[in-house]
């Protein structure tokens, strides 16, 4: 019997050929020589707005026509000309009741801009040297606006971000794009009749997803055919597809869009269109050659997305034991320029916040708002970090103040195993209710106890301290809706060689996709695991798809494949039974061979089923001739029956009634070093609990690639914004991504399953989990060694160095109990 | 970001090179390119014509002698980082070029290079300044001799004419008694350095007799500081803090986005203290710093 491949760490496919160089990315596609249709690849590149808020009173582009190599350039007066649609702003994605002045940019700037980066004209030429030659030579005359830069300016709205009295959508007043609040009774009341209170002000800066592949979309239009095909670094290429048809005015059947390789993409690579992803196929068809756009760094900055920035103000009531009795949270989102993401981000953090806690009495109140600066939308942990950040930072407060173990205060707030399925009676960003349907918090607590030493860390600081070293210890919890729907589709096909060909519409960034997909194919068919390909993001193959982000593709795509290949199966042991004149409940399948059990003669494997499943009159191969001497059918029907389909294929879908949550404990341990306030790691330990896990390898991985970009949300990255609105850390010289030399050596990792009871395989997702809880855990290790209240993160050394200032606080032996956060009066 | 224009040219001999350079005000010098590329290709810089040196002969050489190390225009940080011989003669390099950004940027990029692109935050021109160095210029009228104390004139800025190329840098030798230190915090490993130190302590029978130290990213310029009247004679806590005090009147550490001017001017106290008091152990530890 071939051994089950769930649940093995099986090695990943795609590998070898990222390790030899054989990655074939968006740039890679039409690159070098001419394409097939003789035809060298025209170069496109972007005029940026180098305000963060202007009227754009004239734009000038005369001193480009004149320039050798340049083949279009392009204004927002062009586009309607090009397109109808193409003269509207940008669709946004996902509206909401509570976003009542949602605004996305045009495809090219029309009257104003909104931030430094935002796209203002678009040329095409020989070659990206001389389309930046062109950019040089535009001249456009602005009219400079006050720019609303971070939060404080947005609230005090003294300027408007979106006042511009040409903008047919009107101002947005007091810069706020939404305001929605949840709540599951009156919490102030219960906060004000709560034997403790404790007020919190929280601040998060921004980061960003920065994968090291930046966007990039490729495009060759085809007269002859009058179809569009388009190559588009995306986490979405149905999306990509959908939207390309709408803005170019084609049927949805005229356009391909294949997702290549992709070099990372953390979220900002859901959002979509991007102004590029529709003016290079326009540019395609318009001009009648390939068209080709790869950002460069700088433009990654400031023309993609951010994520993070949020101020909290939280209200906590509680009883002697730390138990919350009344939990009010009210939030400032900053969401930058535009909407096109809608509130995904802030309601994640308003449901989210709550972790693996239960509150008596809950409300939270959010206003998004806008700010001259680079637009907002998911990335990793999607607004998670943020909430866990509120929550755990209120949980220490509590121990704090009540000079209870940190721990202990969390284990009397926990949703008990007994408990779920869990309502914790809110809506979460999917429209469905915040139900929890499975985890065990309490031996998670136990497992990170004992993983990072939590008992035994008294005594490693007393020995640290006798060595005048400073040491902190800090612990944080968080729950992850993970596989939201609305659903993903799979479908398999065994050929006649026996392989099996798999196709999901959900694309890949670097995730392995190929591996787990192809695990769960083997096992459900029983074929080897070479001979399943899976292929992704490719609507000619899987035309119906979602798209990978919201740690769903494992539950979503999984459960779809494995949904297929089930199907498949059936059709196989089906037609395979007719063959051997056997019972299918009799019939088994390993390594492609379809047999009887217990009669090892009679088999034949899952090429010939192929072959017979397809009643076609010319035989070509082998597989074919083998077939020969068996009969299936019935000889008094056509010879496709009416209820069946020539070929041996499954397709299916799977469509949740709602996420299913992960969860996970983060701890580390800290040193800072009492003379240059520098943050060293010297554990790092993590439980972690995504249901049955199919490939612990990768899920590892996943945890890794999380942890260390929550070390650089945590301690280095931020977007250092002047007050004029010009990112002034646009480089990876500035914008601190931490190194492998800043990430912790070692990561210790546990692992919990819980499965989840909603889908076939009780699997949950484990994309995001890793940076979850980064910024919660740092703070409070680093609280805890420096006996200061940290309540702003990412943070350095020098603004550690400034808070030691701030508290008269030079190099002593740290205080028994941490510095008391204040009581609410 | 792709460079603007640009003619390039790679002469075979250095009187070719300096003579392309004499009849071209527009041009830059490409060695390493480690700084040059990137800012052309931010069109930060727009020179008429690039003259590539990296076919001239014999500017890849480290010549070691007992007064102390010549390193030629093509010589890369890698390999003056790998040389026994000159770290046997003057141990500061090897001690400071570890710090010079990552591996592969030091096998690409110039020690002479980085010292007339002339950067307050580079390791390079700090320790030709300590160590009282020089740069040797040829132009198509001369050769002559920069002494680092009036190489670097501003930020980014040195005293090397245009028609100039910089064919090597002299690095003294350390004198006897003497032991060097350095050290410097980044916010990540190999990041240009909030602030860095290198130090030079001369010990006779246990006493410091003379202290200087080279300090980076703290001033407009690389900066030299006598430190010897602060120590008084020893290293205790309290002349290290002296010396901390006494290096800062003569710095002007700055605010960025990594750093306020007041946290630099803490890292210059805690690591004048670090590196003065390696210094002096390795002027005191037997067989000094080849240990």
């Amino acid at each position: 019997m071939t051994t089950k491949l769930m649940g093995q760490p099986v090695q990943r496919v795609e590998d070898q050929r990222f390790l030899r160089g054989g990655g074939r990315y968006v740039d890679d596609v039409l690159a070098g020589s001419a394409s097939d249709t003789g035809q060298q690849v025209l170069h496109a590149a972007v005029l940026r707005s180098p305000h963060a808020h202007a009227r754009i009173v004239d734009i000038d582009v005369d001193a480009v026509l004149d320039l050798d190599g340049v083949h279009a350039v392009w204004t927002y007066e062009d586009l309607a000309g090009l397109s109808a649609p193409m003269a509207d702003p940008l669709p946004l994605l996902i509206p909401h009741p509570a976003l009542t002045h949602g605004r996305t940019q045009y495809a090219l700037a029309r009257h104003e801009v909104n931030y430094a980066g935002e796209a203002v004209a678009f040329v095409v030429a020989d070659d990206r040297y001389v389309a930046e030659d062109a950019l040089a030579r535009i001249h456009v005359s602005y009219e400079v606006l006050p720019p609303v830069v971070g939060i404080e300016a947005a609230r005090a709205a003294e300027h408007l971000v979106h006042d511009d009295p040409d903008d047919p959508a009107g101002p947005v007043p007091g810069n706020v794009g939404a305001r929605l609040e949840q709540s599951t009774g009156d919490a102030a009341a219960a906060v004000a009749a709560a034997p403790h209170r404790l007020a919190l002000d929280l601040e998060v800066e921004r980061s960003a997803c920065t994968p090291l592949e930046g966007r990039g979309t490729v495009a060759r239009w085809d007269p002859d055919t009058d179809r569009l095909q388009v190559w588009t670094s995306t986490q979405s290429s149905t999306g990509v597809r959908a939207a390309v048809a709408v803005k170019l005015g084609l049927d949805l059947g005229q356009v391909d869009v294949v997702t290549p390789d992709v070099g990372g993409g953390f979220g900002v690579k859901i959002n979509h269109p991007w102004p590029e992803e529709l003016l290079v196929p326009l540019a395609a068809r318009a001009l009648g050659r390939p068209v080709k756009f790869t950002e460069d760094r700088r433009e990654h900055f400031v023309s993609s997305a951010h994520e993070r920035a949020q101020v909290q103000h939280v209200e906590v009531g509680f009883d002697d034991d730390g138990r919350l009795l009344g939990l009010d949270v009210t939030f400032w989102h900053d969401h930058g320029a535009y909407t096109p993401y809608g509130l995904i981000v802030p309601i994640i953090t308003s449901t989210q916040l709550l972790g693996p806690y239960k509150p008596e009495v809950y409300r939270v109140v959010f206003e998004s708002l806008y700010t001259n600066t680079v637009m907002v939308t998911p990335y990793r942990g999607a607004g998670r970090p943020q909430g866990c950040f509120a929550m755990e930072r209120t949980i220490d407060a509590i121990a704090a103040y009540l000079g209870k173990d940190r721990a202990e205060v969390r284990a009397v707030n926990f949703i008990q195993p007994d408990e779920f399925p869990f309502d914790q009676g809110l809506i979460f960003q999917d429209g469905r209710e915040l139900e929890y349907d499975s985890g065990d918090y309490p031996q998670m607590l136990e497992k990170i106890k004992a993983l990072v030493g939590w008992d035994e860390f008294p005594a490693f600081r007393a020995e640290m301290a006798e060595q005048g070293r400073r040491v902190g210890i800090g612990l944080a919890c968080y729950v992850e809706g993970t596989g939201v729907g609305p659903y993903e589709g799979a479908h398999v096909h065994i050929e006649t060689t026996g392989k099996v060909k798999v196709a999901t519409g959900l694309t890949t960034q670097g995730q392995g996709h190929a591996t787990v997909f192809a695990q769960l194919v083997a096992d459900e068919l029983g074929v080897r695991f070479e001979d399943v390909e899976v292929v992704t993001g490719d609507t000619r193959r899987m035309p119906y798809a979602v798209g990978t982000f919201a740690s769903r593709a494992a539950v979503m795509s999984g459960s779809a494949i494995h949904l297929a290949a089930k199907r498949a199966k059936e059709k196989v042991l089906r037609i395979a039974a007719d063959a051997l004149e056997a019972d299918p409940a009799d019939l088994q399948i390993v390594d492609g061979v379809v047999s009887v059990k217990g009669s090892p003669g009679a088999a034949l494997d899952l090429g010939t089923v192929s072959v017979l499943s397809n009643p076609l009159r010319y035989a070509f191969d082998e597989a074919s001739k083998a077939a020969t001497q068996f009969s299936v059918g019935d000889p008094g029907k056509p010879p496709v029956a009416e209820d069946d389909e020539p070929g041996l294929e499954g397709r299916d879908f799977y469509s949740p009634e709602r996420a299913t949550f992960a969860s996970g404990m983060h701890a580390v341990i800290v040193e800072t070093d009492p003379d240059t306030a520098e943050v060293k790691i010297l554990k790092y330990a993590v439980v972690h609990d995504c249901g049955h896990l199919i490939n612990p390898m990768i899920v590892e991985g996943q945890i890794h690639g999380g942890v260390a970009q929550g070390v650089g949300g945590a301690l280095y990255e931020r977007m250092a914004y002047d007050e004029s609105g010009q990112l002034l850390n646009a480089s990876f010289m500035d914008f601190l991504m931490p190194y492998v030399s800043e990430v912790p050596d070692g990561i210790d990792i546990d692992h919990l399953e819980t499965p989840s009871p909603l889908n076939p395989l009780g699997i949950k997702g484990a994309g995001e989990a890793g940076v979850i809880p980064s910024a919660a855990v740092f703070a409070a290790a680093i609280e805890d060694a420096e006996r200061i209240p940290i309540t702003a993160m990412p943070i350095s050394p020098s603004e550690l160095f400034e808070l030691r200032r701030t508290h008269d606080r030079p190099v002593v032996e740290p205080a028994e109990t941490p510095h008391p956060p204040k009581e609410t009066p | 970001m792709k460079p603007a224009p640009f003619a390039y040219r790679r002469p075979a001999t250095l009187p070719e090179a300096l003579e392309l350079l004499a009849a071209e005000p527009d041009a830059k010098v490409l060695a390493g390119g480690q700084s040059l590329v990137p800012l052309l290709s931010m069109r930060l810089a727009a020179p008429g014509l690039l003259v590539d040196l990296n076919s001239l002969p014999d500017l890849g050489e480290i010549n070691v002698a007992p007064d102390g190390v010549r390193v030629g225009a093509l010589v890369r940080h890698a390999d003056l980082l790998a040389s026994a011989e000159a770290r046997r003669v003057q141990p500061l390099l090897a001690m400071a070029l570890a710090h010079v950004a990552h591996a592969t940027i030091r096998n690409r990029g110039t020690t002479v290079g980085s010292i007339v692109h002339a950067d307050a935050s580079a390791e390079m021109p700090a320790v030709l300044s300590l160590l009282g160095g020089s740069v040797t210029a040829e132009s198509a009228s001369g050769s002559r001799t920069i002494p680092a104390g009036e190489l670097f004139v501003g930020p980014l800025e040195s005293s090397l004419r245009p028609d100039e190329v910089a064919t090597s840098a002299f690095f003294p030798a350390l004198p006897p008694d003497t032991g060097v230190g350095f050290d410097e915090v980044a916010r990540r490993h190999g990041d240009y350095a909030l602030c860095g130190v290198a130090a030079q302590v001369r010990v006779v029978d246990g006493a410091v007799a003379a202290a200087s130290a080279g300090y980076l990213s703290v001033a407009d310029v690389p900066t030299v500081v006598d430190l010897t009247e602060a120590l008084g004679g020893a290293v205790t806590d309290a002349s290290l803090a002296a010396a901390g005090e006494a290096a800062l009147e003569h710095l002007d550490p700055a605010a960025d986005i990594h750093a306020t001017a007041a946290y630099r001017a803490q890292l210059v106290r805690v690591l004048t203290a670090r590196v003065l008091r390696a210094a002096y152990a390795d002027a005191t530890t037997e067989g000094g710093s080849e240990a």
